[in-house]
């Protein structure tokens, strides 16, 4: 919210700097997101008196002035300006003064123009960065005039208005009666223990016979309906000071009677709406719900469709106004307008919201209704848009006044004692600092000891006991706060549940192998899932879909996490980074449902990557970390997907149950997303791995005899799999605890299409120990089975 | 005599030896099995009976001689191998260290993590909600009206009708509140996301939301807190700064400053000369929250604050730009390793 200082002196006596003053609103939940010094471009510039006007010697288009400065001296100044008059007061830029120009702050100094001393220069109003609206004639062609009472000498900024300061409040959403002048003027009265002076709101009453009537048919969407008709009107351009005004809110004047709704605007913080009367056909003004298809064309010359969610304001025969976003074109105010209907309502703020979102159409009145507009308002508004009429002599207010609402709201009071106070802050207030703030902002304080305490009209977001302890410490001061450690709270006991635990040492065994931990986007396109070429009737294309997403981007909520991994190792290749290890533990989402009509469940996902150095058996060692640190039964088989490259595809399982996926990127979409070098991706369950982890260790007492170690090396056909061998080493002897693969060899000794696999294994020696000549008899036993099952021939 | 041969022969041949296995050899050639000495003794079989003590001495104390001047021999060779040894073993201890690389945790978890434990240790527990809430648990129960401007569809993705992506942690306390009867302390950190994506707002972020509800809490005890887990988290001399502020859900609602830890307050670029750093919202918790909550606001009080987990990190570690965090950037993960 914009609020020039100038303007708030109208209400307060401000005694204290700028600087000071946006300390003090910050102090108060008045943050000053942004001070604007409007003059701070512009500099030693003063009032100068032109006494003479010669021509230049050399130069035709020159003239020489002789300019009385005030305090300053006499100066001569050439000009190129033709306006220029003897006795005129211009504004003179001394040497070493600051001007805007197009192309930013310039410079001023004494000089020579065609071999004649100038020692300034005359400003334009737009090296002062003014126009007409701001001040009169400073759109001129020319050199700013000014007004023959401004005092010679003077700092032009003081002439013009520039020395003032806006400050730019951010007004937090519980305070919409602070969107408004006298809302913050309110408050500043209350800070600086001022009195607030209120702005006239009088003026004289002529009869009349007008009879148009207000039928406001949703009273839900519209609490309250003011309209106020205005007769005699005479169309005009508003006096300087209300086009000053407006141009300090950026507000371009249009004419006196538009101008006055912006300025209560501004001013009250109501929006109002001017309408031709001789336009309105009937004598009734409907507030109701617009009817599907109905359309109305707004000021701004757009057409729009309406439904039943947009409420409008309608003459006998149709809409004249889109409620409080915009008036209807066929009723604008215009040059020959002679009278007036001035309406001040308050509308329901979700119902503006939404309207102007549905439609695309935002203005100053639907952002102010945004905010929320009280009850009582509309009221005061009104009288202040009448007394402006009547002092701008724009027209002649009549005494017909329509004013239709439902009830009037019950005042908000609250009862309560001091110690209710200090029972929520911590600290004790004394009872006359209470009473004296809640007194300055306005509020009712009746009774002793227990007080009951009357919020003003304008405040609705008052309701209890915690809002007068925030009214009275934001007033009293937040450094009055002694901080205390829960002087009276329970000992509680703190710390992560298991589960949370768990999740910290299954990171931390991914770190461990090497992987950072990366963090996606909750939600990906549907195009990603189609990089994956999954087929349509794929379980992951049911995802849960955004209703209102950013964009497609971002449009349903992730069923499987790899997408998200192959778009982080294209942009680290992308950006040089060869070679690397991520992993992400995060949410998947699946609904029964879609739409879902309950919450969608949530299970965690772990997906780990590496790319570059390390292959498809460097992955599966992080999987098998992960099946050893919570002793999961983890089994790895030929698997397929049809992203992934169908040789090196493993599905994985848990006790049999299939939980994930490992493999290579397949090839053809690694070379569609230019990744030169091998990706290995890992999709697992977590929700299903967290379900079998260990929860502690199992002692087992450590065997009497050291274990007996072989090796074994047997030639196969190269279609038989490890796990195959290794299964018949272990159905063949029982004794055998492990049976680890350590070597694989190929050449042309062995044969074509034959390997040569080595394992180590290991025997359990048993209460009796196993000797070397037992452990002998035991592995011929294994070679025999090989033979048998596998056609293996030991090497 | 031959025995001062053998004894002369020895010597000479143990100097020549060039290694401890050598010299081993010359040894046992002289006094192993088969040696030289041991034929000796074994040829006083043949030698009188009269003469065979005094060359049985003559022959062990050639023995003994041997064994001192071999043991000798042998001492020096062990010294001269290990100075060989020594010298070839000698490495460049200046080039680089072998290890097993290890990932890190992300700056996010790793901040996540330092905020629980500042907490867990003053017994807060840790609660998780779900990251896709009902209106009820985001909006209503926290007593934000449904025409609220926060229950636009610009700033909350919707799934379907009451469904829609928690915009707050905030929606944990109402479910933890729901279960769980005073005294509470709680933590509920976790992703939320908003319709927001330019250049400081990030659609996903992560909040840590805190809640305290007890008897006799006030606001001096949520200043006090916080003041604790400023210090924690900046500097041991860091301070805090409460102002009015407005959430639906506290009542009263405070913006908390952390006094700026890169100038201790004196104001410099990254505190925009101010000396206080926005961190957090808090508030005592609004008594219809606590009334939607089944918790009786006369018999109890609480207080609530949130952060940005990612904002917190940013300040921390000097991170510029949120899109670091999802960019997912090894070079940029690597910098937080422990």
């Amino acid at each position: 919210m914009k609020i020039p200082l100038s303007w708030l002196k109208e209400f307060v006596d401000i005694d204290v700097s700028a600087e000071e003053l946006e300390r003090l609103l910050f102090a108060r939940g008045f943050e000053v997101e942004e001070t604007v010094r409007l003059g701070k471009d512009v500099e030693k510039i003063v009032v100068g008196n032109i006494l003479s006007v010669e021509k230049h010697p050399d130069a035709d288009r020159l003239t020489v002035c002789k300019t009385d400065c005030g305090g300053y001296g006499v100066k001569q100044i050439c000009t190129a300006a033709t306006n220029v008059f003897a006795g005129a007061l211009v504004p003179v830029a001394l040497d070493g003064a600051t001007v805007l120009s197009q192309e930013g702050a310039r410079k001023i100094k004494t000089g020579k123009l065609r071999g004649v001393l100038s020692e300034g220069m005359f400003c334009s109003g737009e090296e002062l960065g003014i126009d007409d609206d701001f001040f009169p004639g400073a759109s001129v062609n020319g050199i700013l005039i000014l007004p023959p009472a401004s005092a010679v000498g003077a700092d032009v900024k003081t002439v013009v208005g520039l020395d003032d300061v806006i400050f730019d409040i951010a007004v937090t959403a519980n305070r919409p009666d602070c969107q408004s002048v006298v809302g913050i003027a309110r408050e500043v009265a209350a800070i600086l223990k001022k009195p607030f002076k209120m702005c006239a709101l009088d003026y004289p009453e002529a009869e009349t016979a007008e009879k148009i009537g207000v039928r406001v048919e949703d009273a839900a969407l519209c609490p309250r309906y003011i309209g106020q008709y205005v007769k005699d009107v005479s169309i005009a351009p508003s006096p300087a000071w209300m086009r000053h005004r407006l141009a300090l809110m950026d507000i371009r004047s249009i004419s006196n009677v538009v101008d006055i709704t912006n300025y209560v605007l501004c001013e009250m913080g109501q929006p109002m709406h001017a309408f031709d009367r001789a336009t309105l056909r009937g004598d009734e003004i409907v507030v109701r719900r617009a009817r599907t298809g109905e359309k109305i064309v707004t000021l701004d010359k757009k057409e729009f469709t309406l439904t039943p969610e947009n409420l409008l304001i309608c003459d006998g025969e149709g809409p004249v106004a889109l409620a409080g976003i915009m008036g209807g074109l066929n009723s604008e105010i215009g040059a020959d307008t002679r009278e007036v209907f001035f309406e001040a309502a308050s509308f329901a703020r979700d119902n503006v919201r939404k309207t102007s979102r549905a439609l695309g159409q935002r203005s100053d009145s639907s952002s102010r209704f945004e905010k929320g507009v009280d009850f009582f308002t509309p009221e005061v508004a009104m009288r202040r848009a009448l007394h402006l009429v009547w002092e701008l002599g724009c027209g002649t207010p009549t005494a017909y006044r329509a004013d239709v609402y439902a009830r009037v709201p019950a005042p908000r009071t609250v009862r309560l004692t001091c110690a209710d106070v200090d029972a929520i802050l911590g600290i004790r207030v004394p009872e006359e600092e209470i009473r004296a703030i809640l007194t300055r902002l306005g509020f009712g304080v009746e009774g002793e000891e227990t007080m009951t305490v009357t919020a003003p009209p304008f405040r609705e977001d008052i309701d209890g006991k915690a809002d007068i302890a925030e009214e009275v410490i934001r007033s009293y001061g937040y450094e009055h706060i002694v901080p205390t450690f829960l002087k009276t709270a329970h000992v509680t006991h703190g710390g992560l549940t298991p589960e949370q635990e768990q999740e910290n040492k299954f990171k931390q065994t991914l770190l461990n192998e090497g992987y950072f931990e990366a963090l996606g986007y909750s939600f990906y396109s549907p195009k990603d899932l189609d990089l994956l070429r999954l087929p349509p009737d794929a379980e992951e294309r049911r995802a849960v879909t955004l209703r209102n997403p950013i964009g497609e981007d971002l449009s349903i909520m992730r069923t499987i996490l790899v997408p998200t991994m192959i778009a982080n190792v294209v942009r680290n290749v992308r950006r040089g980074n060869e070679s690397g290890r991520l992993f992400e533990l995060a949410n998947v989402y699946r609904a029964e449902t879609l739409p879902p009509v309950e919450l969608p469940a949530e299970n965690k996902h772990v997906c780990i990557a590496l790319w570059g150095e390390g292959d498809f058996f460097d992955l599966k060692g992080a999987v098998e970390a992960i099946a050893e640190a919570f002793s999961l039964d983890l089994a790895f088989r030929a698997g397929e997907k049809p992203f992934l490259h169908p040789g090196a595809t493993a599905t994985v399982l848990l006790n049999g149950k299939e939980v994930g996926f490992l493999g290579e990127l397949h090839p053809s979409i690694a070379a569609g997303l230019t990744l030169e070098k091998k990706t290995f991706l890992c999709e697992l369950d977590y929700g299903a791995l967290k379900r079998k982890f260990r929860k502690d260790v199992t002692y087992l007492p450590i065997p009497k005899f050291p274990a007996v170690k072989r090796d074994l090396a047997v030639v196969v056909a190269e279609e038989r799999t490890c796990d195959e061998v290794r299964a018949c080493i272990l159905r063949a002897c029982k004794a055998v605890k492990r049976a680890d693969l350590f070597d694989v060899y190929r050449d042309f000794r062995i044969g074509k299409g034959k390997k040569s696999m080595a394992f180590r294994l290991t025997f359990a020696a048993g209460d009796k120990g196993l000797t070397p000549e037992a452990a002998d008899v035991l592995f011929q036993k294994i070679v025999l089975s090989l033979k048998a099952e596998l056609g293996a021939e030991l090497r | 005599m031959e025995v001062d041969e053998v004894m002369q022969e020895a010597a000479r041949e143990a100097e020549q030896a060039q290694n401890s296995r050598e010299l081993y050899e010359v040894k046992m050639r002289y006094l192993g099995r088969t040696g030289k000495v041991t034929a000796l003794l074994k040829s006083m079989r043949e030698i009188s009976a009269d003469k065979r003590p005094a060359f049985g001495k003559t022959v062990n104390a050639l023995r003994e001689k041997l064994e001192t001047l071999f043991s000798a021999h042998e001492e020096r060779a062990k010294e001269r191998e290990l100075a060989r040894r020594l010298a070839e073993e000698r490495i460049d201890v200046t080039m680089p260290g072998r290890r097993a690389q290890k990932g890190a945790l992300h700056p996010v978890t790793r901040v996540k993590n330092e905020l629980i434990d500042i907490f867990a240790g003053m017994g807060f527990e840790v609660f998780e909600g779900p990251e896709i809430e009902t209106e009820y648990y985001n909006f209503t129960a926290l007593n934000t009206p449904a025409d609220h401007p926060a229950r636009d569809m610009q700033d909350t993705f919707y799934i379907s009708d009451g469904i829609l992506l928690r915009t707050q942690t905030s929606a944990g306390q109402i479910r933890l509140m729901e279960k769980k009867k005073p005294p509470i302390k709680m933590l509920s950190p976790g992703r939320v996301f908003r319709s927001d994506d330019d250049a400081t707002h990030s659609p996903m972020f992560h909040q840590m939301e805190g809640l305290v509800v007890d008897k006799g809490i006030t606001l001096c005890d949520l200043q006090g807190m916080l003041d604790e887990f400023a210090r924690t988290m900046f500097s041991s001399t860091s301070k805090t700064r409460l102002r009015p502020s407005y959430f639906p859900f506290t009542e009263p609602s405070v913006e908390v400053d952390v006094s700026c830890a890169a100038c201790g307050g004196k104001g410099c670029p990254l505190c925009k000369g101010t000396g206080w750093i926005e961190v957090l919202g808090a508030g005592m918790v609004n008594r219809r929250v606590l009334e939607n909550c089944g918790v009786d606001p006369e018999e109890y009080a609480g207080f609530a604050f949130g952060m940005g987990i990612e904002r917190i990190a940013m300040l921390k570690y000097g991170i510029g730009h949120i899109r670091l965090f999802t960019e997912n950037d090894v070079r940029f993960l690597e910098q937080f390793k422990d």
